[in-house]
C-alpha cells in the first residue's frame, strides 16, 4: 500500500507542483492518477520512487517512510515504465527485460531464460528476443518496457503514461493485455495518465487532480461517473457520463428470445427458408455467431452455398453476464434491431432488442 | 608541365619507396622503417596521454553536466597554428636538453601532439554522452542504477560511436601534425619529406607524403574496424545487410563544431 | 596585454612580448603575408563549396550515391594536409614546388569535408517542409533554392567554420615547404632561434593566425545570422 501524508513539492522559484496531497493507492490494485497538465500527477508518481524528493510531508510505502530508504535500494524493489520505455538500444530484448534480475545479483542465464518467459507473458515472440530496441515498434517496445518492469516481480509498479505515446488501435489492445496481466499479477500499482477514459478503464480508484496539485476527488470509476464532487470533476471526466457509466454495471438476467439460425455449412436454400424478416443469424459448426446475411444478396456465385462475403458482421457481440453498456451496443449495432447475446462460452444464447434492453436500464432504479 | 613529366615524376616515387635500401638504415641516413616505427611511437604516446585525459573528463562532464565550459574551451584551441605551437615549445624547451638525445624535441612535440588531440576526444565523448536520450538514462535510474553504474553500463555503451569518431579524429590529427615534427628537427616520416625539400631530392620528398598518407589511412582503417567491433549493433544500425550511418573522422570535426554553436 | 614599446626601429629585443614591435618592423611583410594567408584560407573554401553543393544535393537525391561519396570523401579527409600538399604536384603535372599546390589542396580537402555537410544539411529540412512546398506549386529548383538551402544554412555554416579555420592551420603548414604566408615566420623565428631563443616572430605568427581564424570565424557567424533572421525570432508568449 502506498500512502501520501501531506506531501508536497515546491520548486525554489516558488511553483507549488504538489499541494499537501492525501492520498492512498491500495495494495493489489491500479490506482490511476489523472488530470489537466500542470496537476502534479506525474511529479507524485515520481515521489514514490524519489526521483523527485518531496520538499515536505511523507510518503509511506507499505508503512515505510521512502525518505529513509536509500534511493537506489527503493527502486529496485519498485517496477518502473515511462512513455517512451527507455529501453536499453545497447543490449537485445532478452537483455534489456533481464536488467533488474541480474543487477540483483541473479545468474545471467537464468535471468535470461526468465526474460524469455515474460516475452511471452507481455504477447512478443520469441524471434524477438535477440533483436535490438531500434528493430521493434513502439508498441512493441513498449511491451518489452512492461516485462523489463516486472521481471524482478517487483509488488509496486509505478506506471507513468506508458501507452500515451502509440496510436490508438495500439494502444487499446496494450490496455486489454495490461488487465489480463494485472489479472494474473496483482499489483500495486500507480498509473499516470492525461487520458480520462484510459483512467476510468483501467483505475480501480481514480484520483482526479487539479493544476496546482490537489486531489480533487479520488473514487471508484462508476462513483466518479455518478457522483461528481464539483464542476471541475464533472467537466474534466466529460460528457456521456450517464452512457458511460453503463459500462460498468453488469447486467442480472436477461430476457433473451430465440432466433432462428442456420450453420456457415447450410446451402443458401435452407437458410433462406429459415429466414424470418429477410435476414438469418449464421453460426459456425462451434455455434458461436458469425453474422447476418441478408437473403436479397442471395447465394455465392456458380453455386447454392452461403457466401461468407456477404455476411454482416457489424454488429457488436454481447456476453450473457456483460454490461448494460454492451448489451445495448449489441441491440443498436445489429442491422436487424436484434443484438446477438453469446454464452460464457462464446456459443450462441439468444437475442435482445434495444427497447427491452433500455427497460432494464429504468427497471434497475437511479443509480445510489 | 607536360604530362609526361607528371608520370615521370610518379614513376622516381614508386622506385624511391620500393628500393629495398631506403626502408633500411644507412651510416648517414634513418630508413623509412625507422621512421616509420618512431612516428607510430610518438603518435602513440600523445594519444595515450590525450585519452587518458579526454576520455575520463569527457565521460564526468557529460554525467554530470558540470564543467560544460572546459568543453567549449578546448574547441577554442582549434584556432591555434600546429606549427607555430610546435616551433614556440621548441625554441623553448630544447635549448634546456643540449647536446641529449632528441628528448628536447621530443617534449614539446608531444605536448603539442596532446594540445591538438585532447579537444576532439573531449569534445566527442562529451557529445557521445549528451546525446543519450533522457528516456533512457530515466529509466536506468528508475530502476535502481547507481549513477556510476548508469555511466558505465548505459551511458558509455550507447556513447562509442561518438567516442570512436574522436579518437579517430585525434589520431589523424597526431599523425599529421607528427610529420611537422620533423620541422623542428625530430625523426619520423615528416623527415623525407622536409630533407627531400632540402635536397631538393623530390621523389624522395613525395615518397614521404605518401607514407604518410598511408599510414593515417592505415590507422583509420584499424580504428574503424575495431569500432565495428566494439559498438553494439543495437546502436550502429547494423542489423542483417543493411548498413548503419558511417560515423567517423569528417563526424567528429562536424560534432565539435555543433558543440559551440549550441 | 603588455606591449614593450620599441626604443628604436632596430630593436633587437628576443622577448616574446616583444611580437608588436617585430611587426611594426616589418610591417609590409608580414601584412603580404597576413593577406596571402587570408585569401589562402576563405578562397579554398569558397571554392569548396560551389563544387560540394551539387555533389551533396546529387548524393541526396540519388539514394545509391551516397555511401560512395561519404567513402571517397571521408578517405581524402584522412590524408594528412601535408600529404596532400606534395601529392598534388605529381599527379598534376605541376613542378613540385608549385605555390598552386596549396590552394587546390585545400579545395580537396574542404570539398571532402563540406560534401557531407551539404548533404546532411539538405538532409535536416524536415520532410513536412519539404512536401508543402511542393504542394505549394514549387518546382524541384525553385524549392532547392527557395527553401531547403536556407533551412539548411545553419549546419553547413557550422561546416563552413570548421573548414575555414582548419585551413588556416594548415596554410601556416604550406609555409614551411616554402610558400609564401603567415607559416614564414615561424621558418625565420626557427632560424634565428640559434643559439639563443628568439621569439617575436614566432609569437606575432600565432597571435596572427588565431586573430585570423577569429575574424573569419565571426564574419561567418554573423553573415549566417543575417542570413538566417528566423532563427533570431523571440517565440510568442
Amino acid at each position: 500500500m502506498i500512502r501520501f501524508e501531506a506531501a508536497s513539492k515546491t520548486y525554489p522559484d516558488g511553483t507549488a507542483a504538489v499541494d499537501a496531497l492525501d492520498l492512498v493507492a491500495p495494495s493489489g490494485q491500479i490506482t490511476v492518477l489523472v488530470g489537466p497538465s500542470g496537476c502534479g500527477k506525474t511529479t507524485s508518481l515520481r515521489m514514490i520512487n524519489r526521483m523527485i524528493d518531496a520538499t515536505s510531508g511523507r510518503i509511506l510505502l507499505d508503512d515505510q517512510d521512502v525518505a529513509k530508504v536509500e534511493p537506489a535500494e527503493l527502486r529496485r524493489g519498485i517496477g518502473y515504465v515511462i512513455q517512451h520505455a527507455g529501453l536499453f538500444p545497447h543490449r537485445t530484448i532478452v537483455d534489456n527485460i533481464a536488467s533488474v534480475p541480474v543487477m540483483l545479483g541473479r545468474k545471467k542465464k537464468q535471468a535470461r531464460a526468465d526474460a524469455m518467459e515474460l516475452l511471452e507473458r507481455v504477447g512478443l515472440d520469441h524471434k524477438f528476443a535477440h533483436r535490438y530496441p531500434a528493430q521493434l515498434s513502439g508498441g512493441q517496445q513498449q511491451r518489452v518496457g512492461v516485462a523489463r518492469a516486472v521481471a524482478a516481480d517487483p509488488p509496486v509498479m509505478l506506471m507513468d503514461e506508458p501507452f500515451s505515446a502509440v496510436d490508438p488501435v495500439v494502444r487499446e489492445q496494450l490496455q486489454e493485455e495490461f488487465l489480463r496481466l494485472q489479472g494474473e499479477l496483482g499489483k500495486t500499482i500507480v498509473f499516470v495518465t492525461h487520458d480520462i477514459d484510459e483512467a476510468i478503464k483501467l483505475g480501480d480508484q481514480v484520483a482526479v487532480l487539479r493544476v496546482g496539485g490537489r486531489l480533487a476527488q479520488m473514487a471508484s470509476p462508476a462513483e466518479l461517473l455518478s457522483n461528481p464532487v464539483d464542476d471541475f470533476v464533472a467537466n474534466f471526466v466529460g460528457r456521456d457520463r450517464g452512457y458511460r457509466a453503463l459500462g460498468f454495471e453488469a447486467v442480472g438476467t436477461l430476457p433473451l428470445e430465440s432466433e432462428p439460425t442456420v450453420s456457415l455449412a447450410s446451402s443458401f436454400d435452407e437458410a433462406a427458408q429459415a429466414a424470418q424478416d429477410g435476414w438469418i443469424l449464421v453460426l459456425d459448426e462451434a455455434r458461436q455467431p458469425q453474422g447476418w446475411l441478408a437473403v436479397a444478396d442471395g447465394p455465392a456465385s456458380g453455386s447454392d452455398s452461403i457466401n461468407p462475403v456477404n455476411l454482416r458482421r457489424g454488429g457488436t457481440v454481447a456476453a450473457v453476464d456483460g454490461t448494460y453498456r454492451a448489451v445495448l451496443d449489441a441491440a443498436l449495432s445489429s442491422p436487424t434491431g436484434r443484438g446477438v447475446v453469446v454464452g460464457r462460452d462464446g456459443t450462441f444464447a439468444g437475442t435482445i432488442n434495444a427497447t427491452q434492453v433500455v427497460e432494464l436500464i429504468e427497471s434497475r432504479g437511479v443509480a445510489s | 608541365m607536360a604530362k609526361g613529366g607528371a608520370g615521370q615524376m610518379i614513376g622516381q616515387v614508386f622506385s624511391w619507396l620500393t628500393d629495398s635500401a631506403h626502408w633500411q638504415d644507412t651510416a648517414l641516413d634513418t630508413g623509412i622503417t625507422t621512421q616509420l616505427l618512431a612516428h607510430i611511437r610518438f603518435s602513440l604516446i600523445a594519444l595515450g596521454i590525450a585519452s587518458a585525459i579526454g576520455l575520463p573528463l569527457g565521460l564526468y562532464i557529460g554525467h554530470t553536466r558540470r564543467g560544460t565550459f572546459l568543453v567549449a574551451g578546448a574547441n577554442a584551441l582549434r584556432s591555434l597554428p600546429s606549427v607555430g605551437l610546435l616551433v614556440l615549445l621548441t625554441v623553448m624547451i630544447a635549448p634546456h636538453f643540449h647536446g641529449r638525445t632528441d628528448i628536447g624535441y621530443v617534449i614539446p612535440t608531444e605536448i603539442v601532439l596532446v594540445l591538438l588531440a585532447v579537444p576532439p576526444i573531449l569534445s566527442n565523448t562529451y557529445a557521445g554522452v549528451d546525446n543519450v536520450s533522457p528516456a533512457v538514462t530515466d529509466a536506468a535510474r528508475g530502476m535502481g542504477m547507481r549513477g556510476r553504474q548508469v555511466l558505465f553500463n548505459v551511458e558509455l555503451p550507447c556513447s562509442l560511436p561518438l567516442i570512436f569518431s574522436g579518437i579517430r579524429s585525434a589520431t589523424l590529427q597526431v599523425i599529421a601534425t607528427a610529420t611537422i615534427a620533423s620541422f623542428v628537427p625530430l625523426g619520423g616520416l615528416g623527415r623525407f619529406i622536409y630533407d627531400g625539400l632540402q635536397q631538393q631530392d623530390y621523389p624522395q620528398m613525395i615518397g614521404g607524403g605518401v607514407l604518410v598518407a598511408g599510414l593515417a589511412l592505415a590507422a583509420d582503417l584499424l580504428l574503424a574496424a575495431i569500432q565495428r567491433f566494439a559498438v553494439s549493433r543495437g546502436i550502429s544500425g547494423r542489423f542483417s545487410t543493411k548498413g548503419g550511418a558511417p560515423v567517423g573522422p569528417i563526424e567528429a570535426a562536424l560534432t565539435r563544431a555543433e558543440v559551440e554553436t549550441v | 596585454m603588455i606591449i614593450v614599446a620599441a626604443d628604436s626601429p632596430a630593436s633587437a629585443s628576443s622577448s616574446p612580448w616583444h611580437f608588436f614591435g617585430y611587426f611594426m618592423d616589418h610591417r609590409s611583410e608580414d601584412l603580404g603575408w597576413l593577406w596571402t594567408h587570408a585569401w589562402l584560407s576563405v578562397v579554398p573554401v569558397m571554392v569548396g563549396l560551389l563544387i560540394a553543393l551539387p555533389l551533396g544535393w546529387l548524393s541526396r537525391r540519388y539514394g545509391w550515391l551516397y555511401p560512395p561519396m561519404m567513402s571517397i570523401t571521408g578517405l581524402l579527409y584522412t590524408i594528412p594536409s601535408i600529404a596532400l600538399f606534395v601529392l598534388v604536384p605529381p599527379l598534376l603535372g605541376l613542378s613540385s614546388l608549385d605555390p598552386l599546390q596549396v590552394p587546390i589542396a585545400l579545395t580537396v580537402y574542404s570539398v571532402a569535408l563540406l560534401v557531407r555537410v551539404v548533404a546532411d544539411g539538405l538532409a535536416s529540412v524536415p520532410d513536412d517542409v519539404n512536401q508543402a512546398a511542393t504542394a505549394i506549386g514549387y518546382t524541384r529548383a525553385r524549392r532547392l533554392f527557395k527553401v531547403e538551402l536556407p533551412v539548411a544554412v545553419p549546419v553547413i555554416a557550422a561546416g563552413l567554420r570548421v573548414a575555414t579555420v582548419s585551413n588556416v592551420s594548415m596554410v601556416a603548414i604550406a609555409g614551411t615547404i616554402g610558400m609564401s604566408n603567415l607559416g614564414q615566420l615561424f621558418q625565420i623565428g626557427k632560424d634565428l632561434s640559434t643559439p639563443t631563443a628568439y621569439y617575436p616572430p614566432i609569437v606575432l605568427g600565432i597571435v596572427l593566425c588565431v586573430l585570423l581564424a577569429l575574424v573569419l570565424d565571426s564574419i561567418i557567424l554573423i553573415l549566417t545570422r543575417l542570413a538566417t533572421p528566423w532563427r533570431r525570432a523571440v517565440p510568442a508568449r
